[in-house]
């Protein structure tokens, strides 16, 4: 069976379990990065980055991450976990991860107030997707490799760079599991192409 | 587009699990506080330890600090309104703070009725005690909840009591037969829907973490070995002899709140913790958590 971890360092990891499980797969929540071997694919959850890049400094995660990056293996950031995954943040010197050709700017839909479920189109997985945005990220540039997935008034919310998948909203928010299962199928395809 | 749903206000709460919200007083303990690695921040113009020695009627903190707080800092930013204290919350949600703690740290507006929270776009957390309490903060439109403690005490009991109980009962819920739930929301005083809505998840429908006399790591630890999804720490933090070393330390544990190694080197030489009251020292009137119906 597929085995999907989750990084369990902070935020929405049990969702992202059961969305994970919905879709046929095994779930592994990471909390070491000794367990990053044991899964076939990464997914990094919603959260709050800045705690959750303390985390991995702290436990000496980033060196691992980078390397499963390198590795061959999918890789899912949702909100937070795609500010992670993104080469350029606005505002910042450094990236975190820094493997996926897009730059972000972080909170740019405004404080919480301001947060908002939309439907979306997003393609190649459904083109009416319930998106839960919370004080999201959006993606404000992406490179020639990129395939843009979904956007939302003109802004980039969804995009995909080879085994990189990245999107500003929370699918594991609700009962709606194509995209995760989107993403469980790119792992299938990498597995397939490991052999 | 629909801004101010369920999904989005409790799904906010969602975010925060597994960390910890601090209490903060100004930009600079703000910014020890993200940097710590806190979830969120909780801006208050004093500490509940210092509202308990200052007495007297305690009030939404001056709209300035909260102003400053959410200009230093990138993560959320939360503050506090009096129970049933309509103007309060408003104005909060108005400057555009990210959750409002309608709070029994506070001295309460209304000593009928709490804030209709279904009413604001900003999401609301609330104080509770037991899983009627809990279910009617639900009811009331609360997104997210926290066990109240004791607030200001630096004494864990009360918190410990708390989020007891409340999973206690959420257990109970989940076993009962779908027969049994109408009485026993009668006893609880609790909505009759809530209650087949939790025994169909198997757990509260939004986030609960605990709050009122974390002191130390293993503190925060405990609360989260106790089922709560993350905890909020008060006076704890900025009433110790080193904030920023006490802050971080706070946040690792309630991560790997079962690697209790770590948790023996973190609790290492952090210095004198907040010195903490006995609850029996307090008189019934000075308990906060009495506050709330």
């Amino acid at each position: 069976m597929i085995k999907v971890g989750v990084l369990g360092l902070q935020g929405a990891v049990r969702e992202h379990v059961l969305s994970v499980e919905a879709c046929g797969a095994e779930a592994v929540v990471i909390k070491r990065k000794e367990q990053l071997d044991e899964v076939d694919g990464l997914i990094l959850p919603g959260g709050e980055s800045t705690t959750m890049r303390r985390l991995i400094d702290k436990y000496d995660f980033m060196d691992s991450l980078k390397e499963f990056a390198q590795s061959g293996k999918p890789m899912f950031g949702t909100c937070a976990g795609l500010i992670l995954l993104a080469n350029h943040i606005i505002g910042y010197d450094e990236p975190h991860i820094g493997v996926m050709d897009v730059r972000v700017e972080r909170n740019s839909f405004g404080r919480q107030r301001e947060s908002f479920e939309a439907d979306l189109d997003i393609a190649g997985v459904a083109e009416d997707f319930a998106a839960v945005f919370i004080r999201a990220p959006h993606i404000v540039e992406a490179g020639e490799n990129v395939e843009i997935l979904a956007k939302h008034n003109g802004r980039i919310v969804a995009a995909r760079e080879g085994r990189f998948l990245g999107c500003s909203f929370h699918p594991e928010l609700t009962d709606d599991h194509r995209l995760t299962g989107y993403f469980v199928e790119m792992i299938k395809e990498s597995k397939q192409l490991a052999i | 587009m629909k801004t101010g749903t369920d999904r989005v206000k409790r799904g906010m709460a969602e975010m925060q699990k597994g960390g910890v919200i601090m209490d903060v007083v100004n930009a600079e303990q703000a910014k020890i506080a993200e940097e710590a690695g806190a979830v969120a921040v909780m801006a208050l113009e004093r500490v509940p330890s210092d509202i308990r020695a200052a007495g007297g009627v305690a009030r939404m903190a001056d709209p300035r600090i909260m102003e400053e707080v959410m200009g230093a800092v990138s993560i959320p930013v939360m503050a506090k309104a009096r129970i049933g204290h309509i103007v309060e919350a408003r104005i909060l949600e108005a400057m555009g703070v990210d959750y409002i703690d309608e709070s029994e740290v506070l001295t309460p507006a209304d000593e009928e009725y709490h804030l209709n929270k279904r009413d604001y776009t900003v999401p609301f957390v609330c104080g509770c005690r037991d899983l009627g309490e809990a279910a009617r903060r639900i009811g009331e439109g609360a997104s997210m909840l926290r066990t109240k403690g004791e607030p200001g005490t630096g004494n864990i009991v009360e918190a410990v009591r708390h989020i007891r109980k409340v999973n206690a009962q959420v257990r109970k819920v989940v076993g009962m037969n779908e027969d049994e739930l109408m009485t026993e929301a009668k006893l609880l005083g609790a909505p009759y829907e809530l209650l087949l809505e939790i025994k169909s998840l198997g757990r509260l429908p939004v986030v609960n973490f605990a709050a009122g006399g974390v002191a130390t790591p293993a503190d925060a630890a405990l609360m989260m070995e106790l089922g709560a999804d993350g905890v909020f720490v008060g006076s704890g933090i900025f009433k110790s002899e080193n904030p920023a070393k006490f802050a971080r330390a706070i946040v690792e544990a309630t991560t790997h709140y079962q690697d209790y190694k770590l948790i023996a080197e973190l609790s290492k030489e952090l210095g004198t913790p907040m010195k903490g009251i006995e609850i029996s020292s307090l008189a019934p009137e000075a308990r906060m958590q009495e506050r709330g119906w």
